[in-house]
């Protein structure tokens, strides 16, 4: 089954011509005279003019305003929905109340990792999903190969996505688009006018990602970007803050060859739920330990380590590789995340970490390196 | 500065006797964005022309830093790990290695400065 959109993806990559695509707000990037380059077949702005750091500490203490038009948003829709998206992914979607927003991923047979998405519930029978850029095409595929009769899967081509996020974001909503998000929660959403407004993001602040029709997407950015406490923000920015806050980012922390469990999110397994791809050995995996865990590292010593470094004990046995890693402009030191041998390496281990052949000491941590600060999801949390 | 040498990756040259000093040019600085560790060779190095001798790392990503010329690397900048911010296309303070040249003629097919504006005018 999952070899089809392997076979598809071979012959979209034969047929696809060196153009990239573009987001709405493609104009308007290279008016601010962003740095721009290819990823997931888009051009997008990688940084604007006041450079990685400037941009990554702006999001942490006023609002930064991201274009991810890139990633993919669907409807699901009919009688089966629900039923549907557990035949998808170990979560539990019967249950999730209208307007609550869930993070889940979807599994191969073997447990393996399709791509990891939010879904929300819209309605009794319809959701909202927003996939990977890099995904969205083998997403849809797949998702259309087990389409049961009654249920509609609609691609939203022609809607623009903007992740607005920071301390200042619900002030900045209010002000710039007269958006009253005050008794909003955490992981919730609200339709307002044409708006799709969902409190959530990546970067660990409190924020919103705003879903809007794709001849809009220009006039919502500016009178957003018009705020004094609003600059936009690169694609750079927008991984150095995942990456301080352990989320996962697919094709390099999570893959087909990583199983939830592994990936240290197993919480996204619904209690009850069975029937789901790749479910015997998921369960086996909560059940006992699995072979390697994905954990954070901090750099103890000067240097950077990146995706493919080495994570070695302090004996010289190797424990695992960096599927992930950077400077933390927060902490003001490097940190990473990847996959270490349970039997051999546990969080507090001191490690050496190799890059370009030269170790460098680090320890085993547990994710986030920086504490989020969204909302509560719930009313009564603290 | 009219007496630097310039290479297509973007490094400076200034040949003084054997000896070139070596660093990288405001143009790669400026590219390179903010800066977080710069990894430096030993001295004593034997180097051969395009061997990467040094890492920059930013905040974006890991660059390699390459030799024009052949030789031993006889002194290493080590204040620039420190003083990130004096990297730049400046003799006193941004020079990243000496080299002491087993063939000087290496040096001599190189840039100078206005060529070197020209081909980072075709880039943009």
């Amino acid at each position: 089954m999952y070899s089809q959109w392997l076979n598809k993806q071979y012959m979209d990559h034969r047929q696809k011509g060196k153009t990239m695509k573009t987001t709405p707000l493609h104009a308007a990037h290279l008016a601010l005279k962003a740095k721009m380059a290819e990823f997931a077949g888009y051009d997008m702005p990688i940084n604007y003019e006041t450079g990685v750091l400037a941009e990554h500490n702006w999001t942490r203490e006023n609002a930064g305003l991201f274009d991810v038009s890139h990633m993919g948003q669907v409807i699901v829709d009919g009688p089966d929905a629900a039923a549907f998206l557990e035949s998808l992914t170990p979560s539990d979607f019967q249950n999730l109340k209208d307007g609550v927003a869930k993070y889940t991923v979807m599994t191969t047979d073997t447990g393996g990792i399709i791509d990891d998405l939010i879904v929300t519930r819209l309605g009794e029978n319809r959701f909202f999903a927003v996939l990977n850029a890099g995904c969205k095409d083998k997403d849809i595929f797949w998702m259309n190969t087990k389409l049961p009769a009654n249920v509609n899967l609609l691609h939203l081509e022609d809607r623009a996505l903007l992740a607005l996020q920071g301390p200042k974001a619900e002030t900045v909503l209010k002000e710039a688009l007269g958006v009253d998000a005050s008794n909003m929660r955490y992981m919730r959403i609200m339709e307002s006018g044409d708006y799709i407004i969902s409190r959530l993001g990546y970067t660990g602040e409190d924020g919103f990602e705003i879903s809007i029709s794709e001849k809009d997407a220009a006039q919502t950015w500016d009178k957003l970007l018009q705020h004094p406490a609003v600059k936009p923000i690169g694609l750079a920015a927008r991984d150095s803050l995942r990456l301080e806050m352990g989320y996962p980012l697919y094709g390099h922390d999570i893959t087909t060859k990583t199983t939830p469990v592994e990936a240290d999110i197993g919480w996204i397994v619904g209690k009850d739920r069975v029937g789901y791809p790749g479910e015997s050995i998921i369960r086996g995996q909560l059940a006992g330990s699995p072979p390697r865990r994905r954990v954070g590292i901090k750099l103890t010593d000067k240097g950077v380590a990146r995706e493919g470094a080495e994570i070695y004990s302090l004996s010289g046995q190797k424990l695992g590789d960096f599927t992930s890693g950077g400077f933390s402009p927060t902490l003001n030191m490097s940190i990473g995340q990847g996959y270490v041998d349970t039997k051999l390496g546990k969080i507090g281990d001191e490690v050496l970490v190799r890059v370009r052949g030269r170790d460098i000491k680090g320890v085993l941590t547990t994710l986030p390196f920086v504490p989020p600060k969204t909302k509560p999801a719930k009313p009564n949390a603290a | 500065m009219s007496d630097l040498k310039y290479t297509n990756d973007h490094e400076w040259i200034k040949v003084e006797g054997d000896t070139a000093w070596i660093g990288i040019t405001t143009y790669a600085r400026h590219a390179l964005g903010d800066l977080v560790y710069l990894e430096l060779p030993e001295t004593g190095r034997k180097v051969k022309k395009g061997d990467n001798f040094a890492v920059v790392e930013s905040v974006k990503a890991a660059s390699e830093i390459y030799t024009p010329v052949s030789g031993e690397i006889i002194a290493v900048n080590d204040n620039l790990s420190d003083n990130l911010e004096d990297l730049k296309e400046d003799l006193n303070k941004g020079w990243i290695v000496k080299v002491k040249m087993s063939n000087p003629a290496e040096a001599e097919g190189l840039m100078d400065q206005g060529a070197y504006a020209k081909f980072t005018e075709s880039l943009s």
